[in-house]
Protein backbone atom coordinates (compact mmCIF):
# COMPACT_ATOMS: atom_id res chain seq x y z
CA UNK A 1 0.00 0.00 0.00
CA UNK A 2 1.18 3.51 -0.72
CA UNK A 3 2.71 5.30 2.21
CA UNK A 4 1.12 8.66 2.68
CA UNK A 5 1.44 11.54 5.08
CA UNK A 6 -1.85 12.69 6.58
CA UNK A 7 -1.87 16.34 5.69
CA UNK A 8 -4.21 19.25 6.09
CA UNK A 9 -5.97 18.42 2.83
CA UNK A 10 -7.04 15.00 4.08
CA UNK A 11 -8.72 16.44 7.17
CA UNK A 12 -10.36 19.23 5.20
CA UNK A 13 -11.68 16.70 2.67
CA UNK A 14 -13.24 14.55 5.41
CA UNK A 15 -14.83 17.67 6.88
CA UNK A 16 -16.13 18.70 3.44
CA UNK A 17 -17.71 15.29 2.91
CA UNK A 18 -19.36 15.32 6.35
CA UNK A 19 -20.64 18.85 5.72
CA UNK A 20 -22.13 17.78 2.39
CA UNK A 21 -23.77 14.74 3.99
CA UNK A 22 -25.32 17.02 6.58
CA UNK A 23 -26.58 19.34 3.87
CA UNK A 24 -28.03 16.44 1.87
CA UNK A 25 -29.68 15.22 5.06
CA UNK A 26 -31.64 18.46 5.34
CA UNK A 27 -32.86 18.01 1.76
CA UNK A 28 -33.72 14.32 2.11
CA UNK A 29 -35.44 14.43 5.49
CA UNK A 30 -37.23 17.70 5.03
CA UNK A 31 -40.30 16.47 6.92
CA UNK A 32 -38.54 15.09 9.95
CA UNK A 33 -37.34 17.87 12.24
CA UNK A 34 -35.34 15.55 14.48
CA UNK A 35 -33.17 14.31 11.62
CA UNK A 36 -32.81 17.90 10.38
CA UNK A 37 -31.45 18.88 13.79
CA UNK A 38 -29.05 15.94 13.65
CA UNK A 39 -27.92 17.04 10.19
CA UNK A 40 -27.19 20.50 11.58
CA UNK A 41 -25.10 18.86 14.30
CA UNK A 42 -23.18 17.00 11.58
CA UNK A 43 -22.49 20.25 9.73
CA UNK A 44 -21.28 21.94 12.92
CA UNK A 45 -19.03 18.94 13.57
CA UNK A 46 -17.54 19.34 10.10
CA UNK A 47 -16.82 23.01 10.85
CA UNK A 48 -15.15 21.98 14.09
CA UNK A 49 -12.95 19.48 12.28
CA UNK A 50 -11.93 22.26 9.89
CA UNK A 51 -11.10 24.66 12.73
CA UNK A 52 -9.05 22.10 14.64
CA UNK A 53 -7.24 20.99 11.48
CA UNK A 54 -6.25 24.56 10.60
CA UNK A 55 -5.29 25.21 14.22
CA UNK A 56 -3.05 22.16 14.29
CA UNK A 57 -1.36 22.63 10.93
CA UNK A 58 -0.83 26.36 11.44
CA UNK A 59 0.43 25.75 14.97
CA UNK A 60 -1.95 28.31 16.47
CA UNK A 61 -4.26 27.50 19.37
CA UNK A 62 -6.81 30.21 18.54
CA UNK A 63 -8.65 27.85 16.23
CA UNK A 64 -9.20 25.39 19.04
CA UNK A 65 -10.62 28.15 21.25
CA UNK A 66 -12.97 29.02 18.41
CA UNK A 67 -13.96 25.36 17.99
CA UNK A 68 -14.73 25.37 21.72
CA UNK A 69 -17.13 28.29 21.19
CA UNK A 70 -18.77 26.54 18.24
CA UNK A 71 -19.25 23.50 20.44
CA UNK A 72 -20.91 25.62 23.14
CA UNK A 73 -23.30 27.23 20.69
CA UNK A 74 -24.08 23.86 19.11
CA UNK A 75 -24.99 22.42 22.50
CA UNK A 76 -27.22 25.41 23.28
CA UNK A 77 -28.82 25.17 19.84
CA UNK A 78 -29.57 21.48 20.30
CA UNK A 79 -31.17 22.11 23.70
CA UNK A 80 -33.36 24.98 22.50
CA UNK A 81 -34.21 23.23 19.22
CA UNK A 82 -35.37 20.09 20.96
CA UNK A 83 -37.34 22.14 23.49
CA UNK A 84 -39.13 23.92 20.64
CA UNK A 85 -39.75 20.53 19.04
CA UNK A 86 -41.31 19.16 22.23
CA UNK A 87 -43.51 22.26 22.61
CA UNK A 88 -44.55 21.98 18.95
CA UNK A 89 -45.40 18.33 19.35
CA UNK A 90 -47.55 19.09 22.40
CA UNK A 91 -49.50 21.69 20.46
CA UNK A 92 -49.93 19.79 17.20
CA UNK A 93 -49.48 16.12 18.03
CA UNK A 94 -47.14 15.87 15.05
CA UNK A 95 -43.72 17.11 14.01
CA UNK A 96 -44.17 17.46 10.24
CA UNK A 97 -42.33 20.56 9.05
CA UNK A 98 -44.96 21.35 6.45
CA UNK A 99 -47.46 22.20 9.17
CA UNK A 100 -45.01 24.49 10.92
CA UNK A 101 -45.49 27.33 8.47
CA UNK A 102 -48.06 29.10 10.62
CA UNK A 103 -47.26 31.22 13.64
CA UNK A 104 -50.53 30.25 15.33
CA UNK A 105 -51.78 26.95 16.61
CA UNK B 1 1.67 2.70 6.28
CA UNK B 2 2.21 4.55 9.51
CA UNK B 3 -0.03 3.97 12.51
CA UNK B 4 -1.24 7.57 12.30
CA UNK B 5 -2.18 7.11 8.65
CA UNK B 6 -4.02 3.89 9.41
CA UNK B 7 -5.86 5.49 12.35
CA UNK B 8 -6.81 8.43 10.17
CA UNK B 9 -8.27 6.09 7.55
CA UNK B 10 -10.24 4.14 10.16
CA UNK B 11 -11.61 7.24 11.88
CA UNK B 12 -12.48 9.09 8.70
CA UNK B 13 -14.16 6.05 7.19
CA UNK B 14 -16.18 5.62 10.39
CA UNK B 15 -17.17 9.28 10.38
CA UNK B 16 -18.34 9.25 6.77
CA UNK B 17 -20.16 5.91 6.96
CA UNK B 18 -21.90 6.84 10.22
CA UNK B 19 -22.84 10.27 8.92
CA UNK B 20 -24.41 8.63 5.87
CA UNK B 21 -26.38 6.30 8.12
CA UNK B 22 -27.55 9.22 10.30
CA UNK B 23 -29.16 10.70 7.22
CA UNK B 24 -30.34 7.49 5.61
CA UNK B 25 -31.58 5.21 8.37
CA UNK B 26 -35.33 4.73 8.69
CA UNK B 27 -35.48 4.62 12.47
CA UNK B 28 -34.51 7.89 14.24
CA UNK B 29 -33.18 5.90 17.20
CA UNK B 30 -30.65 4.32 14.85
CA UNK B 31 -29.87 7.79 13.52
CA UNK B 32 -29.01 8.96 17.03
CA UNK B 33 -26.82 5.93 17.67
CA UNK B 34 -24.95 6.53 14.41
CA UNK B 35 -24.60 10.19 15.42
CA UNK B 36 -22.88 9.00 18.60
CA UNK B 37 -20.58 6.83 16.50
CA UNK B 38 -19.77 9.84 14.31
CA UNK B 39 -18.90 11.97 17.32
CA UNK B 40 -16.65 9.32 18.85
CA UNK B 41 -14.78 8.86 15.57
CA UNK B 42 -14.43 12.66 15.28
CA UNK B 43 -12.99 12.68 18.79
CA UNK B 44 -10.46 10.14 17.52
CA UNK B 45 -9.54 12.48 14.68
CA UNK B 46 -9.10 15.34 17.18
CA UNK B 47 -6.73 13.20 19.26
CA UNK B 48 -4.86 12.38 16.08
CA UNK B 49 -4.49 16.11 15.40
CA UNK B 50 -3.27 16.76 18.93
CA UNK B 51 -6.38 18.52 20.23
CA UNK B 52 -6.90 16.25 23.22
CA UNK B 53 -8.95 18.73 25.20
CA UNK B 54 -11.52 19.25 22.45
CA UNK B 55 -11.66 15.50 21.86
CA UNK B 56 -12.63 14.88 25.46
CA UNK B 57 -15.10 17.78 25.44
CA UNK B 58 -16.63 16.29 22.30
CA UNK B 59 -17.09 12.92 23.99
CA UNK B 60 -18.46 14.40 27.23
CA UNK B 61 -20.69 17.13 25.79
CA UNK B 62 -21.85 15.64 22.52
CA UNK B 63 -22.04 11.94 23.31
CA UNK B 64 -22.92 12.42 26.97
CA UNK B 65 -25.37 15.29 26.72
CA UNK B 66 -26.52 16.24 23.22
CA UNK B 67 -26.92 12.74 21.80
CA UNK B 68 -28.68 11.50 24.93
CA UNK B 69 -30.98 14.53 24.72
CA UNK B 70 -31.80 13.56 21.13
CA UNK B 71 -32.43 10.00 22.26
CA UNK B 72 -34.83 11.15 24.98
CA UNK B 73 -36.79 13.34 22.58
CA UNK B 74 -36.97 10.65 19.88
CA UNK B 75 -38.29 8.15 22.39
CA UNK B 76 -40.66 10.64 24.03
CA UNK B 77 -42.43 11.78 20.87
CA UNK B 78 -45.06 9.39 19.64
CA UNK B 79 -44.69 10.01 15.91
CA UNK B 80 -45.10 7.75 12.91
CA UNK B 81 -41.58 8.05 11.53
CA UNK B 82 -42.23 5.77 8.57
CA UNK B 83 -44.73 8.29 7.24
CA UNK B 84 -42.19 11.09 7.63
CA UNK B 85 -39.68 9.09 5.58
CA UNK B 86 -41.90 8.76 2.51
CA UNK B 87 -40.53 11.69 0.54
CA UNK B 88 -36.97 10.42 0.95
CA UNK B 89 -36.53 9.09 -2.58
CA UNK B 90 -38.38 12.02 -4.12
CA UNK B 91 -35.73 14.46 -2.91
CA UNK B 92 -32.77 12.13 -3.42
CA UNK B 93 -31.77 13.53 -6.86
CA UNK B 94 -31.64 17.19 -5.83
CA UNK B 95 -30.19 16.49 -2.40
CA UNK B 96 -27.54 14.20 -3.83
CA UNK B 97 -26.70 16.67 -6.58
CA UNK B 98 -26.24 19.52 -4.12
CA UNK B 99 -24.11 17.34 -1.84
CA UNK B 100 -21.85 16.17 -4.68
CA UNK B 101 -21.52 19.75 -5.93
CA UNK B 102 -20.50 21.02 -2.49
CA UNK B 103 -17.97 18.20 -2.00
CA UNK B 104 -16.40 18.78 -5.41
CA UNK B 105 -16.20 22.54 -4.85
CA UNK B 106 -14.72 22.27 -1.38
CA UNK B 107 -12.17 19.64 -2.37
CA UNK B 108 -11.17 21.71 -5.40
CA UNK B 109 -10.58 24.64 -3.08
CA UNK B 110 -8.63 22.47 -0.64
CA UNK B 111 -6.43 20.95 -3.32
CA UNK B 112 -5.10 24.25 -4.68
CA UNK B 113 -4.95 26.10 -1.37
CA UNK B 114 -1.72 26.51 0.60
CA UNK B 115 -0.51 28.38 3.63
CA UNK B 116 1.28 31.62 2.77
CA UNK B 117 5.00 31.38 3.38
CA UNK B 118 4.93 34.06 6.06
CA UNK B 119 1.99 32.57 7.98
CA UNK B 120 4.24 32.06 11.01
CA UNK B 121 4.41 35.80 11.55
CA UNK B 122 0.66 36.02 12.12
CA UNK B 123 0.44 33.37 14.82
CA UNK B 124 -1.42 34.67 17.85
CA UNK B 125 -0.91 31.71 20.19
CA UNK B 126 1.64 29.16 19.00
CA UNK B 127 0.59 25.72 20.15
CA UNK B 128 3.01 23.07 21.38
CA UNK B 129 3.66 20.69 18.51
CA UNK B 130 3.81 16.95 19.01
CA UNK B 131 7.59 17.00 18.61
CA UNK B 132 7.95 19.68 21.30
CA UNK B 133 5.72 17.76 23.70
CA UNK B 134 7.79 14.62 23.21
CA UNK B 135 11.07 16.51 23.57
CA UNK B 136 9.99 18.30 26.74
CA UNK B 137 7.53 16.17 28.75
CA UNK B 138 7.25 18.84 31.44
CA UNK B 139 6.26 21.54 28.97
CA UNK B 140 2.66 22.69 28.52
CA UNK B 141 0.32 20.04 27.17
CA UNK B 142 -2.58 20.85 24.88
CA UNK B 143 -4.97 21.23 27.82
CA UNK B 144 -2.57 23.47 29.75
CA UNK B 145 -1.92 25.62 26.71
CA UNK B 146 -5.66 25.94 26.08
CA UNK B 147 -6.27 26.92 29.68
CA UNK B 148 -3.51 29.48 29.59
CA UNK B 149 -5.14 31.39 26.74
CA UNK B 150 -8.82 30.56 27.39
CA UNK B 151 -8.81 32.15 30.85
CA UNK B 152 -6.63 35.12 29.91
CA UNK B 153 -6.88 36.42 26.36
CA UNK B 154 -10.27 34.87 25.66
CA UNK B 155 -11.85 35.25 29.07
CA UNK B 156 -14.66 37.42 27.71
CA UNK B 157 -15.49 34.85 25.06
CA UNK B 158 -15.48 32.25 27.80
CA UNK B 159 -17.95 34.24 29.88
CA UNK B 160 -20.14 34.94 26.86
CA UNK B 161 -20.22 31.17 26.26
CA UNK B 162 -21.44 30.76 29.81
CA UNK B 163 -24.17 33.34 29.28
CA UNK B 164 -25.23 31.59 26.06
CA UNK B 165 -25.56 28.33 27.94
CA UNK B 166 -27.53 30.03 30.72
CA UNK B 167 -29.93 31.63 28.23
CA UNK B 168 -30.34 28.30 26.43
CA UNK B 169 -31.08 26.56 29.72
CA UNK B 170 -33.69 29.13 30.75
CA UNK B 171 -35.18 29.08 27.26
CA UNK B 172 -35.48 25.31 27.20
CA UNK B 173 -37.12 25.27 30.62
CA UNK B 174 -39.56 28.07 29.74
CA UNK B 175 -40.47 26.41 26.43
CA UNK B 176 -41.23 23.01 27.91
CA UNK B 177 -42.75 24.19 31.21
CA UNK B 178 -46.46 23.63 31.56
CA UNK B 179 -48.93 23.58 34.40
CA UNK B 180 -51.00 20.45 34.21
CA UNK B 181 -54.73 20.70 34.89
CA UNK B 182 -56.36 18.37 37.36
CA UNK B 183 -53.23 17.13 39.08
CA UNK B 184 -53.87 16.47 42.79
CA UNK B 185 -51.08 17.78 44.91
CA UNK B 186 -50.62 19.29 48.31
CA UNK B 187 -51.11 23.05 48.64
CA UNK B 188 -49.55 23.96 51.95
CA UNK B 189 -50.62 27.62 51.85
CA UNK B 190 -54.26 26.67 51.35
CA UNK B 191 -54.07 24.16 54.17
CA UNK B 192 -52.53 26.61 56.62
CA UNK B 193 -54.83 29.43 55.56
CA UNK B 194 -57.95 27.37 56.21
CA UNK B 195 -60.20 28.90 58.90
CA UNK B 196 -62.70 27.29 61.20
CA UNK B 197 -65.57 29.03 59.39
CA UNK B 198 -64.56 27.43 56.06
CA UNK B 199 -64.80 23.90 57.34
CA UNK B 200 -67.38 23.81 60.10
CA UNK B 201 -71.03 24.65 59.76
CA UNK B 202 -73.37 24.65 62.74
CA UNK B 203 -76.93 23.79 61.87
CA UNK B 204 -79.91 24.03 64.19
CA UNK B 205 -82.15 21.09 63.46
CA UNK B 206 -85.73 21.28 64.75
CA UNK B 207 -86.62 18.23 66.76
CA UNK B 208 -88.54 15.55 64.89
CA UNK B 209 -88.06 16.99 61.36
CA UNK B 210 -84.57 15.90 60.37
CA UNK B 211 -82.50 17.41 57.59
CA UNK B 212 -84.16 18.09 54.28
Amino acid sequence: MVDFEVGLGAYLSVAAIVFAIGMAGIFLNRKNVIVILMSIELMLLAVNINLVAFSQFLGDLTGQVFAFMVLTVAAAEAAVGLAILVAFFRNRGDIAVDDASLMKN
Amino acid sequence: MSIAGFAFLVFSFTIIASALMVVASKNPVHSVLFLISTFIAAAGLFVLMGAEYLAMVLVVVYVGAVAVLFLFVVMMLDVDFVELKQDFLQYLPIGGAVAVLVVVELIMVVSVWAFPSDADLALAHPSPTAAQTVADPNGPTNIEAMGLILYTDYVHYFQIAGIILLVAMIGAIVLTFRTREGVKKQDAAAQIGRKREDGVELVDIPTGQGLS
